[in-house]
């Protein structure tokens, strides 16, 4: 407790913008914690790290933490991440997306920011549901649940931000969930250190717009259902086939060290240059 | 006095000129997506970027994520553009307001073809200088400029960059398919030959930096990220800090600023040719290739003694009003020949307001106005 109020103190911004928008038991300031844990437990400055942010609850962090902090449009927070990074390879890049950001609107960006394996980390932090606007279906919202868009039942298919991550190529690919702290803190400080594409899906509880719709009682029950449905994916590759539905593998799905896209170009340039 | 070394001469297309005036205005970053009739930048960046120090050039998944990595590179420190045509040009416009709001420098080429639409991918147009002006939402200034030959195509480049710069804001340059296809002559300027104008960087302890103060000039130094002066960077109104606000003093503070800082400096902006004008009793008004018409126009009209002259735009906007004005007072006509059905008439009418007689010539047809069409309109009372 002692170490979280240093911690606050040294990356929470002084000037302004307390108390935050969050609704209690929402898992977006567990994130946050676990992003500024990692980022002292790196034992990087403040200087530089990057922060970038799309719209919606999620991206609101930015404005509470002192780091260079860039709050973008809805959807398209890697886009200025990738310009980032190329302009300055040296700067950590962390990008924080909500569902509805990094896959619905800012889908196309996503896919192809894996492919190009440019050297961010992608925090996608899926509470299965539009919360800023008012509860709206995602393309994460699951089949047959409610959303105020979806009244009589969503028709469509979720997104597995999992395998999508992986079918992009990303070099790191993990998830965890707003209940699991330490292993959020795990994948990110591993995530951060990474080259190329890193990312950390957080499944993470929005009661106010997602659980009350969704036959969740309080907040606490959307913690519980997460220890009950989550498994280990080193566990969930053991399970028979029959018995991995409805079991959520949380962990380490990729961990590739290939190079990201700054420093291939890097060495491009070294190379033209040499040539004259 | 020894010698100056000889200027280096091209013979280069309207976009690879652009090329050329970025390179030279100190551009190192560029982030596009192909489309004709702007894609030779894009490819004359991708082969030069890369043997600079510190050159990148990435080709993105849309005009929405170049436009996206254009800011992020600019907030990063780097001179950085795009280039496009109108379909890209409209996927544009959210980022447009990113980068108005947030006072990012960056330059947009926009190299207009025949719209809406898909339109006429390989016609000239100039349909899209309202877009220009008003695409992105929200009340916002905006500077956009225009050229009409590949010379200027270089040095209208060079002054995008440093006006962008000098009030951190986006600047659109607006060509069109035939400025941008034609090939001829033209002169490098040799770099000690220019301005070139950086950003202003701030220089104060971090501790005392307020990123959005309102100062006399109304353009708040800029640190490039990760340089010590760690702040917020938003598209959401916005107080002196950078954090979001909802107070009605601190909203109307920022709205008047980011006016000012452009409104102020119109002297400095507005950028004209004026042909023929001193005793000119008609006078054209003209830009991009249809002004080259207009030039052989009034020519061919002062060798038959009848008093023409002509008002090119190098500025769009803000729109060069006083120029206008005083032209109006002074002449009986004011023609506007424009590729489109009057997107600049409507300025000129506005700012002329019953001084003289408005005359327009549209052709949204694909082709070139010739300087045959204009010169009817002057002789024809
Ligand atoms: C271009 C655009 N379209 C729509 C919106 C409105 N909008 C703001 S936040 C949001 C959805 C947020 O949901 P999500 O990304 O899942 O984040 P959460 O709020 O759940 O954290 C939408 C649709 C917008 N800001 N910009
Ligand atoms: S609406 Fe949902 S996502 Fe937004 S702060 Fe509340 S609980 Fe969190």
């Amino acid at each position: 407790m002692v170490e979280t109020t240093k911690l606050i103190h040294e990356y929470l911004r002084h000037s302004k913008k307390f108390p935050h928008v969050y609704c209690p038991g929402c898992g977006h300031g567990i994130v946050l914690g676990s992003i500024i844990r990692s980022v002292h437990h790196l034992g990087l400055s403040k200087d530089e790290v990057v922060l970038i942010a799309g719209i919606g609850c999620s991206g609101r962090m930015a404005v509470y933490v002192d780091f260079n902090t860039i709050h973008t449009t809805h959807g398209r927070a890697l886009t200025f991440a990738t310009g980032v990074k190329l302009a300055n390879p040296k700067l950590k890049v962390i990008v924080v997306m909500g569902d509805g950001d990094a896959l619905s609107i800012g889908g196309n960006h996503f896919i192809h920011a894996a492919r190009r394996n440019i050297g961010v980390t992608a925090l996608v932090l899926n509470n299965n549901i539009y919360g800023m606007t008012g509860g709206q279906s995602s393309s994460t919202t699951p089949e047959n649940s409610y959303s105020t868009t979806t009244p009589y039942g969503h028709l469509e298919r979720d997104f597995d931000v999992v395998n999508l991550a992986l079918g992009c190529g990303a070099n790191f690919v993990s998830r965890t969930t707003a209940l699991h702290a330490q292993l959020m803190d795990k994948l990110l400080t591993k995530a951060i250190e990474n080259p190329g594409f890193n990312v950390v899906e957080v499944l993470t509880p929005c009661f106010t717009q997602y659980g009350r719709k969704n036959k969740f009682k309080n907040v606490v029950e959307m913690y519980s259902w997460y220890r009950k449905n989550t498994i280990k994916v080193e566990k969930y590759k053991e399970l028979p086939e029959e018995k991995r539905a409805g079991k959520i593998p949380i962990g380490v799905f990729s961990d590739k060290q290939e190079p990201g896209f700054e420093e291939k170009y890097g060495q491009l340039r070294e190379k033209l240059r040499s040539k004259k | 006095m020894a010698r100056k070394p000889k200027r280096k001469e091209l013979f280069a297309l309207g976009n690879e000129a652009v090329v050329e005036g970025a390179l030279l205005a100190g551009c190192s970053f560029f982030a596009g997506y192909p489309i004709t009739p702007s894609t030779e930048i894009a490819e004359g960046m991708a082969a030069k970027l890369p043997q600079l120090e510190e050159g990148v050039f990435v080709q993105m998944e849309d005009e929405i994520a170049s436009l996206g990595a254009v800011i992020g590179a600019s907030l990063a420190g780097r001179k950085a553009m795009t280039a496009t045509s109108g379909p890209g040009f409209s996927l544009m416009q959210e980022h447009i307001g990113y980068a108005c709001m947030a006072e990012v420098p960056l330059v947009i080429v926009n190299v207009m073809r025949g719209g809406p639409s898909t339109g006429l991918p390989t016609n000239p147009a100039q349909g899209d200088v309202q877009q220009a002006r008003w695409g992105t939402h929200g009340d916002h200034p905006i500077i956009v400029l225009s050229a009409s030959d590949v010379q200027e195509c270089l040095h209208m480049t060079i002054a995008a960059f440093n006006f962008a710069e000098k009030y951190r804001t986006p600047v659109i340059l607006l060509l069109d398919e035939v400025t941008a296809h034609t090939r001829e002559k033209i002169v490098l300027p040799r770099p000690e030959e220019l301005t070139i104008i950086n950003r202003t960087i701030p220089t104060m302890p971090p501790e005392w930096y307020v990123p959005y103060e309102e100062t006399m000039r109304g353009v708040p130094p800029m640190p490039p990220l990760g340089s010590g002066y760690r702040y917020h960077v938003t598209g959401l109104t916005h107080d002196e800090h950078g954090y979001p606000t909802s107070k009605a003093n601190e909203i109307s503070a920022l709205m008047h600023r980011l006016f000012r800082k452009i409104d102020q400096f119109f002297y400095d902006i507005q950028l004209v040719e004026e042909v023929e004008t001193e005793d000119a009793e008609v006078v054209v008004v003209a830009y991009g290739c249809v002004a080259r018409s207009a030039k052989l126009a009034i020519t061919q009209a002062r060798e038959s003694g009848c008093k023409a002259g002509l008002l090119v735009l190098k500025t769009l906007f803000p729109f060069p009003r006083t120029y206008v004005e005083k032209l109006a007072r002074q002449c009986k006509k004011v023609i506007v020949p424009e590729m489109n059905m009057g997107q600049i008439s409507r300025e000129v009418k506005r700012v002329n307001n019953g001084l003289s007689r408005v005359v327009t010539i549209n052709r949204v047809d694909g082709q070139i106005i010739t300087p045959g069409e204009i010169l009817k309109k002057i002789y024809k009372d």
